[in-house]
């Protein structure tokens, strides 16, 4: 029997990987190549005024371009039309790239770049999100009628319950820093790039716009992309135009390869967020109203900011059940770098403060944590904020019965009295995370796959769907694999190279497995009944059938499971077609002597509908939630003057192995009968619950709510300080 | 004898005798790649913080970015294109020691590393151990799970 999904296939780029033969684009040869690098805004805002040329430097040795070197449209093609590729005149970010140089060496390059000084008047910057008036998106959600639940509450039956609730910015911090190289324009006027990336079809559609090509005109290859984390989901169309623009002007190759600090400077990183929470609820728990406000600071340009604000606004509401709903979201522009995509994309904020409001339900009504999740939680018939009804693959009691049969956490006594220097704490976190594009966004997409059989009988499949770590490869050749009834290495994935694959859209949202999967999973049903059934192996048929010229190719069009309604306007209807369900629960310990937090201990229970490639599911939920817990209590991320102040892997720390966890994963799969073999997403859910996790597990140890993260042993002092005004330390 | 200016340096690289011409301040790192083709070590910080362009000098591992390259004149150099490492790539691919890959190769080096001083110093291979020699290898996609897992496995093939 074929064991492809669900059991243990080899990486098919492991091999190069672990050999160090995979090409990332800095390992790539090109002949000829110049090295190109960026002149950028040293303030926050200002004008542009002119530049300041060092008479000293030999400027025969370099290539400079500007923005009148741009044949198209200044502009990064994205959701709106605002940022430009090169700034002309208004300066709306410190790091905003100004000029392209080019020279032959990277010492030459330094040298010039040293020896450009721009002249900008310097203007007042916007920098604290709570006074921008300039908004780049406002979404409002409602349900019921919150304002007769509050009208109600006597402060007995009916209590009213507020908190305000921070995260500061994140940083991805893939390993490899960003880079691209950039052929000039061959004989067909075709600008190809190659670089590390998630998305090949974003980059195309901003070479298009910038250089006024059609698509056949604008090649883009991934190379061996060394870490994503949505980080490498908006910014490479930025520096892909950049480095395809000095190829044009040298008329020669351009490698342009950000070093850590240039990419900590100037690269997207999560949204700052400001949740605020007013709760009505039952003197038994039982949630009757939620006013939720959601203020997202997306920096100096629209970018992504929508549609993470959108994400942000679904989930703010948690996994719970309340007839009555009112949320208000706002992403509003600053005059900081623009934030973007990391892992989560909104939801990882909202989830933190939803989290930490039940917490402090908990208390002030003198409940368990446990048993006041238990009392909310959505579960299948029950219906969303957004009034979806939840009728399928619905994991909420099963991760949570896994979770406390795992760490019997609702047997712990929470907040209990505890002395000594050493605290010890337990926390959970319980929550959902929509698979796939938000609302309509799949069906505006029609992302495309396609399969076909080569000469040999095997199946060659081809999607824009990249590999950065994740096990895109590994997860399609699984299904393609079990679909067809093949050997895994009769599977040969296409390269991402928009020449050669259909645009099955962008590696983002947790929406590869579920959605490009499953219209994978389609095109192969319908391959094998075109190959026809027999007693031998796939292949010698699939060779049979090729041979005696049959056509063998398919393109799947993903539409979207039948049912499905979404009202952009409104923000009502079905927001994802399905959700992931988990549960997290960290252990911790706090010294009383540094206030540094330890997770000793990292429990999930995770319902993933299926795990095509459960080793694999388990490394995502492994990783997933160790950026979690460095978002939680390690990765201090502060911002000076509009400039992001961690600007060197020393100062921008990121977890260790000495800062890891024990993790005990547990899968859960309630399958998804729209996804394939039942499968939903996996790769944004675990980046949600480990802050809220471990501020819980703080909370049990300290008796101090966290309410802004991370929880850096600086802020738990102040908390600290603040609950024991009196004590010595 | 500026610091610029081309020396002649003789070291062994992955068991070949080789002559070096380089600016003897030229990091290692760049030598390595530029110069002899060698991209399987990787850089992602160029300041020692991250282990991706671990390589071994003299069986010992150092950051290839800080090491400048006069610094292995008459030493033996070992990178990922070496052998002696296949061991420990097969149980990084067996356990899904490697996810976007880019930290591997160093990671790899430095499970060598410490799997050869654990049997010279005749020393238990164990979890902390691992956990400390590891530790100056960052890897931002696995949570280090299943890479510990894999330099464990590697203990039990490779003693
Ligand atoms: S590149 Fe050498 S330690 Fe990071
Ligand atoms: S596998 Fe990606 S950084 Fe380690």
């Amino acid at each position: 029997m074929n064991r492809s999904v669900g059991g243990v296939l080899a990486r098919p780029e492991g091999p190069a990987k672990v050999t160090g033969r995979a090409l990332y684009v800095a390992d790539l040869r090109v002949e000829g190549a110049w090295v190109a690098g960026t002149v950028r805004s040293n303030v926050a805002r200002g004008r542009l005024l002119g530049f300041d040329f060092d008479p000293a430097f030999d400027w025969k040795r370099v290539v400079i371009a500007g923005p009148e070197a741009i044949p198209g449209a200044n502009l990064v093609a994205m959701i709106v039309d605002d940022q430009p590729l090169l700034c002309a005149d208004a300066i709306e970010h410190f790091g905003e790239p100004l000029l392209i140089v080019a020279a032959e060496t990277p010492l030459t390059l330094r040298a010039a770049l040293a020896a450009i000084r721009p002249r900008i008047e310097v203007r007042p910057a916007m920098l604290d999100m709570e006074a921008s008036e300039q908004l780049f998106k406002r979404i409002a959600i409602d349900k019921g009628d919150v304002e007769a639940v509050f009208a109600a509450a006597d402060g007995a039956a009916i209590r009213v319950l507020e908190g305000t609730y921070r995260t500061d910015t994140q940083e991805q911090m893939y390993i490899e820093p960003q880079g691209f190289v950039a052929w000039p324009p061959d004989a067909n006027g075709t600008i190809a790039v190659t670089g590390s990336m998630q998305c090949p079809y974003y980059v195309q559609k901003s070479l298009m716009r910038a250089f006024g090509v059609e698509a056949h005109n604008a090649r883009v290859v991934q190379a061996a992309t060394g870490g994503g984390f949505g980080g490498k989901e908006d910014y490479p169309s930025v520096l892909a135009c950049h480095a395809a623009l000095m190829a044009r002007v040298c008329g020669r190759p351009i490698r342009m390869l950000y070093d850590r600090h240039e990419d900590l400077a100037v690269t997207p990183k999560r949204h700052p967020s400001r949740v605020r929470h007013r709760t009505a609820v039952a003197s038994d728990g039982r949630l009757l109203a939620m006013d939720i406000d959601v203020l997202l600071d997306g920096g100096a340009y629209t970018t992504l900011s929508p549609v993470v604000l959108s994400r942000a606004c679904i989930h703010a509401a948690g996994a719970y059940r309340c007839e009555n709903v009112r949320i208000r979201g706002r992403a509003v522009a600053t005059n900081h770098v623009p934030f973007g995509a990391f892992r989560g994309f909104g939801a990882p904020q909202v989830c933190f403060a939803v989290e930490r409001q039940m917490d402090r339900i908990a208390v002030a009504l003198g409940l368990h944590p446990v048993e006041l999740r238990l009392c909310n939680m959505l579960r299948r018939g029950d219906v969303t904020a957004t009034g979806q009804v939840l009728e399928h693959s619905v994991g909420s009691v099963e991760v949570m019965d896994e979770i406390l049969a795992r760490t019997k956490i609702d047997r712990h006594p929470w907040r209990a009295q505890q002395t000594g220097n050493v605290r010890r704490g337990l926390g959970l976190a319980f929550f959902f995370h929509g698979a796939g594009f938000t609302g309509s966004g799949e069906a505006l997409l029609k992302a495309r796959v396609a399969v076909e059989l080569d000469r040999e009988g095997c199946v060659i499949v081809r999607s824009a769907s990249t590999e950065f770590g994740q096990g895109t490869l590994t997860m399609f050749t699984a299904i393609v694999a079990q679909a067809l009834g093949c050997d895994a290495r009769d599977v040969i994935i296409a390269d991402a190279d928009t020449q050669g694959v259909p645009n099955s859209g962008p590696t983002v949202a947790s929406r590869t497995c579920m959605i490009v999967g499953g219209s994978l999973q389609k095109a192969c049903a319908e391959l094998l009944v075109r190959v026809g059934p027999g007693p031998a192996p796939f292949r010698e048929r699939a060779r049979a059938f090729v041979q005696r010229g049959g056509d063998s190719q398919i393109e799947i069009t993903y539409t979207s499971p039948p049912g499905l309604a979404w009202d952009d306007a409104t923000y009502r209807g079905d927001a994802y077609p399905a959700y992931g369900w988990a549960a997290d629960v960290a252990e911790v310990e706090v010294s009383l002597d540094s206030f540094e937090v330890r997770v000793k201990r990292f429990t999930s229970a995770v319902d993933v509908g299926k795990a095509i490639q459960p080793q694999m599911v388990e490394g995502q939920i492994e990783g997933g939630s160790l950026q979690a817990i460095g978002f939680a209590h390690l990765e201090a991320a502060t911002m000076k003057h509009g400039q992001f102040q961690q600007n060197r892997m020393a100062t921008c720390v990121i977890p260790t192995t000495l800062d890891t966890p024990t993790f005990d994963v547990a899968l859960i799969e309630v399958p998804f009968e729209h996804g394939p073999f039942g499968a939903k997403g996996v790769g944004e859910l675990p980046m949600d619950g480990g802050a809220p996790a471990i501020a819980s597990a703080i909370e049990d140890a300290l008796g101090i709510h966290m309410d802004h993260m991370p929880a850096t042993p600086e802020r738990l002092l102040e908390a600290w300080l603040a609950a024991h005004p009196k004590e010595e330390l | 004898m500026s610091v610029q200016e081309p020396v002649d340096l003789r070291c062994t690289i992955n068991g070949v005798a080789r002559e070096l011409r380089a600016a003897p301040l030229r990091r290692l790192l760049d030598v390595l790649r530029d110069d002899l083709g060698l991209t399987g070590t990787k850089e992602g910080c160029g300041e020692g913080e991250c282990g991706a362009c671990t390589v071994l000098v003299n069986g010992e591992p150092v950051n290839s970015c800080l090491v400048p390259v006069c610094q292995v004149d008459a030493c033996s150099v070992t990178t990922i294109e070496g052998s002696g490492f296949e061991g420990v790539q097969a149980a990084f691919l067996e356990h899904g020691g490697a996810q976007c890959g880019i930290c591997t190769p160093g990671m790899i080096v430095m499970t060598r590393a410490w799997l050869e001083e654990r049997s010279r110093l005749g020393a238990a291979v164990d979890l902390e151990s691992a956990r400390k020699a590891l530790a100056g290898n960052l890897c931002r996609c696995t949570g280090y799970a299943k890479i510990l897992t894999s330099a464990l496995a590697a203990a039990a093939v490779k003693p």
